[in-house]
């Protein structure tokens, strides 16, 4: 076990390491850079003189290489650089939009868990045909409909017609709620769908018939047998969505005016802030590691038989 | 030095007016008049319905398009930066938007040398910034010096002050700026906020941290909260009493706190305003206008400045060619743009200038719709009409692309127009969408052939700025008599002289039509029924000094 956490660990670094590399490649092999869009202005006259001199200050004047190793350097020393737009450092501007967005996130992610679930059980369960039919086809619903417009739909119907929640910003509960339930809808449809599939799959097992031979009820079958095996995709699943909820950020948090980092990558991409960007691409790589170890680290808890292969 | 005294009385504004009016003679008069009247109803005093005697206390919540990103009025210079800014700084001077005269503010009056190379500021005593500091001489010194500093980082602010050769502190309340080339323009630039005042402390800050919120003025209102993406918040500045001349009242400002929300989606903007969940909200798109034609108050008003306009890079082979720019300028059917793609509060460009900027001639009748005069100067420059309808010369397409950002969201729409209107000529122009700051560097490389933008500036000036060749020149136009007329502008301080300068220059840029002017930028906002008061500058940016809410 403690090999297979060093092995891992080892693996996390290298993902980071690549991520910051590509990234790094990447961003500076684009035409343009934030520093030329920021002061180069079109109401501009900056001389050349002017522009080069700042250039200098960020370091843009070295050769590829020297940039690169300095970057690195700052990077493992966890110096991240400065926005070239605010001037500010991407550390400090990553972690003062993290906790919104990880609430956000969050919030999202239970939501979807506990809905799609519940849809799934529900689903599974049922003896009657006619609502089965109707549950199994709503994460089908969930997630064909974009998060932007169920988002603005939201936002019309429950904020300015109703006048129930706010439209807008990161104050209190209430502005979480509406962002919340926009991205846990396509989360929850992709959870219940997995679920639903393996959870079938599960009661059709031979130890199902074994336990219902011993006398189990179907509520203790349905929860503590079917539910147990089936969840392992699903688990997987909610790690790849729980990636996923940071990606839809960006547009949720535009549509609900939140703060956040989805705003801040939008910026940033429209600035070509490419600090910035590259904060966020080891932020979503970081994400990535832990919530992969996470779920690997769950897997012999709900399966004994991976913990003795690992 | 002989001065010739502009503002000979601090006294009173009344007689430096009158004495002012009548030593520059009838033509500045009727161009002042005539900025004036083309003004209407965009002018400043287009706020709200006036409901009672202004209410003092309360708070306005107001929801930008978009994140100042930096608070710094100094350094940015973007709409929602402005905006904010604004509100927390000072400037020795003001300009009426109405007139486009320069009126006291911090400074009760100046003299300016003939040669328009060293501006003496007479200061107000007991001006204070929030901090405590005296606003003084001194201070004013640290500012010029500290913009100078800032170089490429004040990009707009550090523009207004090239040339700039020093400030010299005479005494506690009266400086000398001094350039070492005539620099009219300068006296403009001092109302804008972009030279407003910082306090020296905050001078003495990193540029960081100024724009994100390290920043103290002497304005009407002080900054409590900045919250990057989400709000800014002000608060009223208790005795403040130095307000612009052109204020509507004296004192402190009626609002006791206003608060930025940043509110990115249009239709969310919109709604939130129905909903009353803001008070006021900027940049309302053509498209949801009328949804505030009825108990709403729609504040709009020109950018003064350069239009957005085609201007061509005169270096291409086929741009270079004379009959093929003004064939394009009679093309565009100009009226049909402002009509179809956007609504009545964007005007068709009647010049290469707004008609709100200072000494704006109207030159609609060169820039009248004449598709078969077109047609004409093609055919007699040799342009058959080809297989596809697109004409050529010689093996060549008449085929030309124009480059934009989408800053402006209709700008895609008005250049679908116009590229449909140049079709029925026989000319194919070719969209190039780039990112915001893709434009700048593809003009600096000078590849491609029309660049659409405008630029917001409440001084003639900008026309140096854009097609001076010994500026950036983008255009690529060869030096010449352009130059020449450019240059006497810059040096002029009699309005009339000036801006006869100023119309020979507009003439001379339309009629070889290096550019082509398509329509004058409006900036639209949505007022609440319980906003009253609020204002423009004469750069269209907003001044809150005297909003109240009730």
């Amino acid at each position: 076990m403690r090999g297979y956490l060093v092995r891992r660990l080892l693996q996390a670094v290298v993902v980071l390491w690549a991520a910051f590399t590509v990234s790094f490649v990447v961003l500076y092999l684009l035409p343009g850079d934030s520093l030329s869009i920021k002061l180069g202005g079109l109401e501009g006259t900056a001389t050349s003189a002017q522009i080069d001199a700042v250039r200098a200050e960020y370091g843009l004047d070295d050769p590829l290489y020297l940039q690169y190793a300095h970057a690195l350097g700052d990077a493992l020393g966890g110096d991240l650089g400065r926005s070239a737009q605010t001037g500010a450092p991407v550390v400090r501007t990553i972690a003062d939009a993290l906790p919104q967005t990880l609430a956000l996130t969050g919030c999202a992610m239970v939501l979807a868990v506990l809905g799609g679930g519940a849809v799934a059980l529900a689903a599974t369960f049922t003896r009657v045909r006619a609502l089965r039919q109707v549950l199994l086809s709503l994460p089908a619903i969930g997630i064909s409909m974009p998060g932007f417009w169920v988002g603005l739909l939201l936002v019309q119907v429950v904020s300015f017609q109703w006048g129930l929640l706010p439209a807008m910003g990161n104050e209190g509960f209430e502005s979480l709620v509406l962002p919340a339930i926009t991205m846990a809808l396509p989360a929850g449809a992709m959870i219940a769908q997995v679920l639903a599939k393996s959870l079938t799959t599960a009661l059709a097992e031979p130890y199902v018939e074994t336990a219902r031979a011993k006398g189990a009820g179907r509520v203790r079958i349905h929860l503590r047998h079917a539910l147990r095996n089936a969840s392992l995709p699903a688990l997987t699943l909610a790690a790849v969505v729980a990636g996923n909820l940071l990606m839809e950020s960006v547009v949720v948090e535009t549509v609900f005016s939140r703060a956040g980092v989805g705003r801040l990558t939008a910026a940033a991409v429209d600035t070509q802030d490419l600090a910035v960007v590259q904060g966020v691409v080891l932020l979503a790589a970081g994400v990535f590691v832990v919530v992969a170890l996470v779920v690997d680290l769950l897997y012999p808890l709900l399966d004994p038989r991976v913990g003795r292969t690992v | 030095m002989r001065l010739s005294r502009f503002a000979a009385d601090p006294a009173s504004a009344h007689v430096r007016r009158l004495r002012r009016v009548a030593g520059s003679g009838a033509a500045a008069t009727a161009a002042l008049a005539l900025v004036a009247a083309c003004n209407g109803a965009g002018g400043p005093s287009a706020s709200s319905v006036e409901v009672g005697p202004p209410k003092a206390g309360g708070t306005l919540t107001f929801a930008l398009a978009a994140d100042p990103t930096c608070l710094d009025p100094q350094q940015f210079g973007t709409n929602a930066s402005l905006n904010v800014g604004r509100q927390l700084v000072d400037s020795l001077t003001d300009q009426d938007g109405r007139t486009g005269e320069i009126k006291p503010w911090l400074a009760t009056s100046w003299e300016v040398n003939p040669q328009a190379t060293a501006f003496t500021f007479h200061l107000r005593p007991g001006v204070t910034f929030a901090d405590g500091a005296p606003l003084d001489g001194a201070a004013v010194k640290a500012n010029f010096d500290a913009v100078l500093a800032l170089g490429a980082k004040a990009t707009v602010a550090s523009s207004y002050l090239a040339g700039y050769r020093g400030t010299a502190v005479l005494d506690p309340t009266t400086v000398r700026v001094e350039f070492a080339a005539p620099s009219a323009q300068f006296l403009q630039a001092t109302s804008t906020m972009s030279l407003g005042l910082l306090s020296p402390a905050t001078l003495a800050k990193t540029p960081e941290q100024r724009c994100q919120g390290d920043l103290v003025g002497s304005g009407p209102f002080t900054l409590r909260s900045y919250k990057p993406n989400q709000s800014v918040e002000l608060a009223k500045r208790t005795g403040y009493g130095w307000g612009s001349s052109l204020f509507a009242h004296p004192g402190e400002a009626y609002l006791d706190r206003l608060v930025f929300k940043i509110v990115p989606e249009s239709g969310v903007r919109a709604g939130s305003l129905e909903s009353g969940q803001v008070d006021a909200i900027s940049d309302v798109q053509p498209q949801d206008e009328a949804r505030f034609a009825a108990g709403y108050t729609v504040l709009t008003r020109p950018n003064p400045g350069v239009v957005f306009m085609l201007q061509a890079n005169v270096s291409r082979p086929i741009l270079g060619e004379d009959a093929v720019r003004r064939a394009i300028a009679k093309a565009v059917d100009r009226p049909e743009v402002a009509q179809t793609v956007l609504t009545p509060k964007y005007k068709a460009a009647t010049s290469p200038l707004a008609s709100v900027t200072p000494g704006y001639v109207d030159l609609s009748a060169q820039l009248g719709y004449d598709p078969e005069g077109a047609k004409r100067l093609l055919e007699e420059a040799g342009w058959r009409a080809g297989s596809d309808g697109v004409r050529v010369k010689d093996g060549r397409r008449l085929s030309v692309d124009v480059i934009f950002a989408p800053l402006f969201n209709a700008s895609q729409s008005v250049l679908e127009l116009v590229q449909q209107q140049l079709r029925r000529v026989g000319v194919d122009l070719r969209l190039r969408k780039l990112a915001a700051g893709e434009q700048n560097q593809t003009q600096n490389a000078g590849d491609y052939d029309f660049a659409y933008y405008n630029v917001t500036r409440s001084d003639p000036d900008i026309l140096r700025t854009l097609f001076g060749t010994r500026t950036v020149n983008r255009l690529r136009i060869a030096s010449g008599d352009l130059d020449t007329v450019l240059d006497d502008q810059a040096q002029n301080l009699d309005p009339a002289q000036r801006f006869a300068k100023v119309a020979e220059a507009q003439r001379i840029v339309t009629d070889r039509a290096y550019v082509v002017p398509l329509f004058e930028l409006a900036q639209v906002h949505g007022l609440g029924p319980k906003v009253h008061g609020l204002t423009f500058e004469a750069s269209s940016r907003l001044q809150f000094h005297d909003t109240w809410v009730g």
